[in-house]
């Protein structure tokens, strides 16, 4: 059991991308926007340093839950909803290990919404990625929890009367340290995120845009087009003033006397007014704000870390009181329980 | 004055008073106290699941009863001896439990017109006559209290609130108790608050002293030592001891415990108590949810953790999809069901063994698990050693069935050398297994226990994927396929039955009887001393007990088919003996009480001599 205790660190471990392919076939649909961050996934282990020993991906139900089965890393496809759960019970008992958890939006928001903000709350040493393709791809096309108001599926053939939930949101709301949004089919951009999620410490919380082409065909159609995508996406820069659009000519500002932010014309405003990312910021309102920009039609979508805060995690708080207690106790385990059996009252009959 | 000291082998007391006029804790120190002097004890708390139910009501009666002897006894007692009534809600909610002749102290400062109107009494029956057949002592507890206490530099309200160290010390003289042991407690409970030490053993003392001087009490009762083995001894509950066996198979095992929990009457305790012993490795998580509890316990097991949860019925409806999956990938997992009444929310803090069915087939599927029962509050301790011991070496979930009854009950607990616990050392998967050397197969079994390889995260080469998805033998690997599926069900049904469990035992002390009385669980204690007491009216009658509800002692279809007629009684409608039934064929009797409290070994006793007479 040596360097169970020791936390995740990297070591000097040359890997490559196909270390980290199982011999498992994918059965994903073709076309699938799983493939893409699968593959992102596979190539950007390797930056971790990490041992594949290490890497465990803990997965709940539903397509994206499939994926462990695909990461030559050990894997747990537990049950719907409650891979948080499980993993928070192995991550906080070896925190030498990386733990990663893979859900869906119906998988992480619905049935297993409770486990998720409890993980974020407690600031578990977990990457949790949630696939978001805005419907259950597994049981074959009902709406789920970040289904638009109003959408017309299998379980709602007149329209769904469900608001749906802003994942961000909600995690920000639950405490979380750590929120990021990114986009399987931007490589690039997916992988600079899982890059600051691997390293920040606690819960990193990273939604994850995912086309579904069977059941919700281009869902994020405006926010991948070159035509759309660089007026729709606002591309968020720690330390940069927040414009986008084609030309920059728009940007986000915080208007005086409002609560949140706003898009502007870049024109329109003074250069000081524009809004610097910052994801530090300890007040979470700020990047709540950022949360709330897009609009139904997906205009004004912030993409990256919204914030990254420092908090010491579940994992390191609990296991440094069992090390202070350890540290405390004298005598072998076995003298010590032989102690314990008779302490209090006792009597003794010769 | 010399007051006559008469020798009692055995007495039963009942404290009861309003939930806060603090019964428990009044009655855990007679325990302990009685405990020092080497009496054989049985306790029975009895409370209300509200904090605080209205002052003085029925509702809010809490009483703590104790049965202590020379002897060694098996039950709390089915009629108290004496009854202590700190009200008129405790006198009118205990009377019907008492025989004639018993002893009633009583706290005439609360028989107010007022008090005595809440329960609906228009006369005080101090006053009516109602008492005639029993021995009454009318004490003004609170006033004498609080004359006593005159002196000292405390409110009136903690005052009051000292009666029931009054109280305690009046009993304590009156049963010639040792009680030094209440003394150091008192100091200890109140250190922060040294005027309240000061007023409490002072309370005491005079409870003590007003026993000794007043006419009302001219006999004083001394119940000597029973004969007891040799040994240190300490009074358990059975939560207390489920806590520590679970730190004995933390050390025993050389493995970190990881207790995953959600706060649920009667099953509570344990959480607490094991929260203060990390230093064993233990690590307890309150989670957000039982499944949550579950779940997280099952990702440290996944890890190499010996991983459990603690729980009531409720929880375990809850958990179930997760002990499902903990089947399916054939992890050691242990669950405690700390039984109450049910359905639903039921009675939480009364006793039932409902929960029986729900062990033994509540999940869906084919998912068999193993399931064990302690029979006493001691017998908690190794029991749940026994279930890590299954958990570990089998890989399986476990639930373990205490009860309410079990769970917070007391009895003297021979205290065993921690040499003698059995070894739980479990190896891990270090290395590959296939026959090529390179490849690993994490469901290629053990050909004697069918358990899988624990290959834990952190072990090179064998990185693998295992999911509540069916599996190929061997390989683990997503299987749909129908040959595969019938043989894994199979399989995982065989592994429950290749745990080795010991023979069940038979009490037939004159290898006479004809009739055999099965039972699990905490039954144990009333069954038995039913058992005895036909035996000394000279009937014929055998005892045999069930530790092992899954898989069943490899005797048992034998054993039970030797007698002409077998009684089953259980707290519920008759779970045990379906099971019986079904498996053997074997046409049971059906004894089923559930009033939420354990049997009266008379009961037990009346209802078997009818079957020894009549068959």
């Amino acid at each position: 059991m040596a360097g169970r205790d020791a936390p995740a660190a990297p070591v000097a471990v040359k890997l490559t991308m196909k270390d980290f392919k199982s011999d498992q076939e994918v059965r994903w649909c073709p076309g699938c926007g799983d493939y893409a961050i699968l593959a992102a996934v596979q190539s950007f282990m390797p930056e971790l340093g990490i041992p594949r020993e290490r890497i465990v991906f803990v997965s709940g139900i539903g397509c994206s839950s499939r994926f462990p089965y695909y990461m030559n890393t050990y894997g747990l496809h537990s049950i719907h909803g409650r891979a948080p759960a499980i993993a928070t019970g192995l991550s906080v008992s070896r925190p030498d290990l990386s733990v990663w958890v893979v859900t869906g939006d119906g998988d992480a928001l619905s049935i297993g919404g409770n486990h998720l903000i409890h993980a974020l709350r407690r600031n578990v040493n977990l990457k949790i990625l949630l696939f978001n393709n805005r419907i259950y791809g597994l049981t074959k096309g009902q709406y789920s929890p970040t289904s638009e108001l109003g959408k017309i599926t299998k379980s709602t053939p007149v329209g769904s009367a469900d608001s749906p939930f802003n994942p961000l949101s909600l995690a920000l709301g639950a405490e979380a340290t750590f929120v990021a949004r990114t986009i399987d089919s931007d490589r690039k951009h997916l992988q600079s995120v899982l890059r600051a999620a691997a390293e920040h410490e606690g819960s990193a919380f990273v939604e994850i845009y995912q086309n579904c082409n069977i059941f919700n065909d281009g869902a994020f159609d405006e926010l991948k087009d070159a035509g759309t995508r660089d007026d729709y996406l606002i591309r968020l820069e720690h330390g940069q003033p927040i414009t986008f659009g084609k030309d920059g000519q728009f940007c986000v500002v915080h208007p005086p006397g409002g609560f949140g932010l706003e898009v502007r014309e870049t024109a329109s405003v003074s250069p000081d007014h524009i809004v610097v990312h910052d994801a530090g910021v300890a007040e979470p309102a700020y990047a709540f704000a950022l949360s709330r920009l897009p609009g139904e039609d997906l205009r004004n979508t912030p993409i990256g870390v919204f914030r990254q805060v420092s908090r010491p995690s579940y994992d390191n708080l609990v296991h440094s009181q069992v090390e202070a207690a350890k540290a405390k106790a004298t005598g072998t385990p076995e003298e010590q329980l032989a102690g314990l059996l008779t302490s209090g009252d006792t009597w003794t009959i010769i | 004055m010399t007051k006559q000291v008469r020798q009692l082998d055995r007495v039963v007391i009942r404290f009861a008073g309003d939930s806060g006029d603090g019964m428990q804790l009044t009655g855990d120190r007679f325990t302990s106290e009685t405990a020092q002097l080497g009496n054989d004890i049985s306790t029975l708390p009895n409370f209300p699941a509200e904090i605080r139910a209205p002052a003085g009501t029925l509702p809010g009666v809490s009483s703590f009863q104790v049965h202590f002897a020379d002897y060694d006894i098996l039950t709390p007692g089915d009629a108290p001896n004496v009854l202590v009534a700190m009200n008129p809600a405790a006198l009118k909610a205990n009377l019907g439990d008492l025989p004639r002749g018993a002893a009633i102290i009583v706290n005439t400062d609360e028989f107010t017109k007022r008090n005595l109107a809440k329960v609906g009494y228009s006369v005080s029956p101090l006053e009516d006559g109602s008492l005639d057949g029993y021995s009454v002592h009318p004490v003004g507890l609170t006033s004498m209290t609080v004359g006593a206490l005159a002196d000292h530099d405390v409110s009136k309200k903690d005052a009051e609130r000292a009666k029931n160290m009054f109280a305690l010390g009046l009993l304590s003289w009156m049963y010639s108790r040792p009680y030094e042991s209440t003394i150091t407690f008192l100091e200890r409970k109140f250190a922060a608050r040294p005027e309240l030490v000061g007023a409490n053993i002072a309370a005491f003392k005079a409870g003590w002293n007003f026993g000794e001087t007043t006419e009302d009490f001219a006999v004083r009762y001394e119940v000597k030592p029973a004969k007891m083995a040799p040994g240190t001894y300490r009074n358990i509950t059975g939560n207390a001891a489920l806590a520590l066996g679970i730190i004995a198979s933390a050390v025993r095992s050389k493995l970190p415990v990881f207790l995953g929990a959600y706060p649920i009457t009667p099953a509570s305790d344990i959480l607490h108590e094991l929260s203060k012993h990390k230093r064993f490795g233990v690590t307890t998580m309150q989670a957000e949810d039982e499944i949550a509890a579950i779940g997280a316990a099952l990702g440290a097991a996944y890890g190499g953790a010996l991983g459990i949860t603690t729980t009531s019925g409720p929880g375990v409806a809850l958990k179930g999809e997760t002990i499902s999956l903990a089947v399916a990938l054939e992890l050691p997992l242990v669950i405690v069901d700390v039984q109450r009444a049910g359905p639903s929310t039921g009675m939480p803090t009364k006793t039932e063994q409902a929960d029986l069915n729900m062990a033994l087939f509540g999940r869906h599927g084919e998912a068999p698990v193993a399931v064990i029962a302690p029979k006493s509050p001691s017998d908690c301790f190794h029991a749940i050693i026994e279930a890590s011991r299954i958990a570990l070496t089998h890989r399986t979930p476990v639930i373990l069935l205490s009860d309410n009854y079990v769970a917070n009950g007391s009895e003297p607990w021979l205290l065993p050398d921690v040499e003698s616990l059995p070894d739980l050392t479990v190896e891990f998967a270090s290395a590959p297994n296939g026959e090529d050397g390179t490849t690993f197969l994490p469901y290629l079994r053990d050909p004697e226990t069918l358990a899988r390889p624990w290959a834990i995260p952190g072990t090179a080469g064998l990185e693998h994927r295992i999911g509540g998805l069916e599996k190929a033998d061997k390989t683990g690997d997503i299987s749909y396929d129908p040959a595969n599926h019938d043989f894994m069900v199979r399989t995982r049904a065989a592994r429950i039955e290749a745990i080795q469990v010991p023979d069940v035992e038979v009490e037939d002390p004159d290898g006479e009887a004809r009739v055999l009385v099965l039972g699990w669980g905490s039954t144990y204690g009333p069954i038995g001393a039913a058992c005895r007491a036909l035996r000394q009216r000279g009937h014929s009658v055998a005892q045999a007990h069930l530790r092992h509800l899954a898989p069943l002692p490899g005797n048992l279809g034998e054993v039970l088919k030797s007698y002409d007629r077998v009684v089953i009684p259980e707290m519920n409608l008759g779970q045990l003996a379906h099971v019986v039934r079904a498996r053997y064929l074997v046409d049971a009797i059906p004894y089923n009480k559930v009033r939420g409290l354990p049997f009266t070994a008379a009961e037990l006793e009346s209802m078997l001599e009818d079957v020894v007479k009549n068959g």
